[in-house]
């Protein structure tokens, strides 16, 4: 039973995968839409300053908002054209927020580039690179590359792992991306292992993707430093410190960082673009997506940043019958969609389509205690308990009782037979932690 | 697109089981013990089982109704508590005994404390027991083959041995769905695959009862002794359907082997230093009790 001895952690659950509708579908490019919006604020960390006026010509790489501190990362066009409007747009999660709207001219001109001279890089230049070049976690979380990078000793980085888990039902860009575009990754591994002498690194796969683990092992038999790592199918595989755990056996809580264990988790799609970046001088400029559900032609695409989402779906044909939930990101950490006038940013990752939504199928009843919560917590908490904490807006037993811990993976929602929103509840309480602490 | 869009808080999918499909799959796994009853004792218990089940879901539709509820009938809870009750019936009552125990299970023990995932005692169980106090000789008249005969484990108190194998098989007198250990195992075989529950309880149970047993039974280190005494009374019943209720047992595995630790502790007090031959309905029901305890104590923050 090979199985069996394929690495994992405790909790989790195993939703159907629904990989089938894309997983052999060839990323295609898509054209930007006459319109490219730029939101300001596309990363952890403080919102970009725009650095161009209402009528300025932009050409693709052009940066065109920064912002001073070092945790952030700055804005890079994706088309040539001129500045229509610097003014509020809506995001993913519905909210207003600045944003550069540029009209596209259609002619992609591009920014000239220097040559970059990879061999004579130093270890500073290599993150400068990263920086300028706008790289964040593509993976959905969007914290910046750079930061990510930048250690007070680099002897102290053990393990690079590389995340191919892409654990959420439905998603299949990074499955695509390690298919299609293996020697950049391997080059780009190579990249942020040259940074690190100390460092090993592992290729973090779930065991539904074989091509993708094959192809990969094949690649890699000569490299005395880089392995793959057949991971157990089961979500959240993908998450952080579920990685770490199973990887390298190191538990990681809410107040630690990765690289206080000794490693740096970093997407395929990450880790591809700082290739492009460190070798190459090319900035960020296109999100892979995948394009999937039973409402529209399933697809894997590769969209210039700032292109509407609305603009994405007409180019596919549009909608097939009624669509009754659109998401962005994963069916189990994804953000329902409002509208579709919303442009791609960093972190898009997917838009899908559901002709029904699961969740407004059921009325959530009371708790029976079946404990299933318990079980699939891949933080170890005790969701039953803290939900009733949650219902009374107790931040102080939250905390207490490791709350903050949640990494708002959905599984207590996912597997509760009553159907109680828990996730909602314990994203609630951890936000009204954070206003408590700003005050 | 001019139709309104749903949005909500992430998760966007649900699994498949429900409140509604686990009682489902509890029913179903109580179908052989059922149909083991209705063949041993006959119309008997055919009819005393429809009348806990209906009696249990009417109550509880009532009691909903008339407090401007939501009505969960369909929910299936109360056609399990119903279900239970009845096989843990003696064959030969009356049918007024089954509807007091119904009413008693839904309203008193069930709906007054907050409904389904409130109570703090098993219903079913805790109706067997005030029926037990309230009628104790009609609910300990138990008939086998026409007629009247004491229980295996009232045979066993006496000293006097029992035969094995009639025991697992359930051919013998008792309640209406105690007296087959082999169809509630297939029953209980049913829950285990279908992860409805997990073995924690029943075996922590089991074992402990096992040690008590041979530690300080009559028949000390008699191992067919002690094969007579798990297989008789409610014990396996016990053990994979009542204490292993959600609602009512704790939900952490630690938890978990205290309970089923106290559970066999106390089922041995009972059946061989109490009067009764018979101790599983009690030591579950004052477990029961225990379990707000037990969770306060486990059910406490992470690992960090």
């Amino acid at each position: 039973m090979e199985i069996m001895h394929l690495k994992s952690f405790i909790g989790g659950i195993h939703p159907k995968d629904q990989k089938h509708y894309t997983k052999d579908l060839p990323i295609i490019k898509l054209n930007a839409s006459d319109e490219v919006v730029f939101l300001l604020k596309q990363h952890i960390g403080a919102p970009c300053k725009p650095l161009v006026k209402i009528k300025d010509e932009v050409k693709i790489g052009q940066k065109i908002a920064c912002e001073e501190g070092f945790v952030s990362s700055p804005i890079i066009s994706s088309v040539s054209g001129t500045v229509k409007a610097i003014e509020e747009r809506m995001d993913v999660s519905g909210k207003m927020q600045q944003a550069i709207v540029i009209n596209n001219d259609g002619l992609y001109q591009t920014v000239e580039k220097e040559e970059s001279h990879y061999e004579s890089l130093s270890y500073e230049d290599k993150i400068e690179k990263i920086k300028e070049a706008g790289i964040v976690g593509l993976g959905g979380a969007g914290f910046p590359t750079h930061v990510k990078l930048s250690v007070k000793d680099i002897n102290k980085v053990h393990y690079f792992i590389v995340n191919g888990a892409e654990c959420e039902p439905y998603l299949t860009s990074d499955y695509r991306l390690m298919l299609e575009k293996t020697d950049e990754l391997i080059d780009g591994i190579h990249v942020i292992l040259d940074m690190f002498p100390k460092a090993i690194c592992y290729i973090a796969i779930e065991d539904n993707k074989k091509e993708a683990i094959s192809l990969l092992e094949e690649k890699c038999k000569d490299e005395d430093k880089i392995e793959v790592k057949a991971l157990k199918t089961k979500y959240p595989q993908g998450g952080e410190r579920m990685l770490i755990k199973v990887l390298t056996g190191k538990m990681l809580n809410s107040k630690m960082l990765p690289i206080d264990v000794g490693c740096i988790v970093d997407n395929v799609a990450t880790t591809i673009a700082v290739n492009q970046a460190v070798r190459y001088n090319q900035p960020l400029l296109s999100k892979v997506m995948t394009i999937s559900g039973e409402g529209i032609k399933p697809c894997n695409v590769e969209v210039p940043l700032g292109t509407s989402f609305q603009f994405i779906v007409d180019q596919l044909g549009g909608f097939k019958g009624e669509i009754q939930k659109l998401i962005c990101g994963g069916p189990m950490m994804g953000s329902a969609l409002m509208s579709l006038d919303i442009p791609v940013t960093k972190t898009s990752s997917s838009i899908l389509a559901m002709s029904q939504d699961e969740v407004s199928l059921y009325e959530p009843s009371a708790c029976i205690r079946c404990g299933r919560c318990l079980d699939v917590c891949p933080s170890l908490l005790k969701p039953q308990m803290l939900y009733q904490i949650a219902l009374k807006n107790d931040t102080e037993a939250f905390i207490e009782n490791q709350g903050m811990d949640c990494i708002e993976c959905g599984c207590c929602s996912y597997a509760c037979p009553a159907k109680r929103n828990m996730t909602q509840a314990f994203k609630k309480m951890k936000y009204l932690v954070s206003i408590n602490k700003r005050k | 697109m001019n139709q309104l869009l749903h949005v909500s808080s992430s998760p966007h999918i649900k699994d498949k089981v429900t409140t509604s499909s686990i009682m489902l799959d509890v029913i179903i796994a109580l179908l052989p013990a059922t149909f083991f009853g209705i063949y041993q004792f006959k119309i008997n218990a055919f009819l005393i089982i429809i009348t806990t089940v209906i009696t249990c879901v009417l109550a509880e539709y009532i009691y909903e109704y008339f407090m401007k509820k939501t009505i969960t009938i369909k929910d299936l809870s109360a056609v399990v508590t119903g279900l239970i009750l009845a096989l843990n019936l003696p064959a030969t009552v009356p049918l007024w005994i089954p509807v007091i125990g119904g009413v008693f299970a839904i309203i008193v023990v069930k709906q007054l404390y907050g409904g389904l995932g409130q109570n703090f005692m098993n219903p079913a169980l805790a109706a067997r027991c005030f029926l037990l106090i309230s009628f104790t000789g009609r609910m300990t008249n138990f008939i086998f083959d026409g007629l009247t005969s004491p229980t295996p484990l009232v045979i066993l108190k006496n000293g006097q041995s029992y035969e094995l194998l009639k025991m697992f098989l359930g051919t013998t007198a008792g309640t209406i769905g105690e007296t087959s250990a082999l169809a509630l195992l297939v029953g209980a075989g049913y829950l285990l695959i279908k992860g409805i529950i997990k073995l924690t309880i029943p075996l922590t149970y089991l074992i402990t009862f096992s040690i008590f047993t041979i530690l300080f039974s009559p028949c000390s280190f008699d191992f067919y002794y002690l094969a007579c005494e798990l297989c008789g009374g409610g014990l396996i019943f016990g053990a994979f359907f009542m204490a292993t209720d959600y609602v009512t047992s704790p939900m952490d595995r630690k938890g978990q082997i205290v309970y089923g630790i106290i559970l066999g502790i106390l089922t041995g007090l009972f059946r061989f230093f109490g009067t009764s031959s018979e101790g599983v309905s009690y030591a579950i029901i004052i477990s029961n009790l225990l379990v707000p305890l037990i969770d306060k104590i486990t059910l406490k923050g992470g690992v960090f």
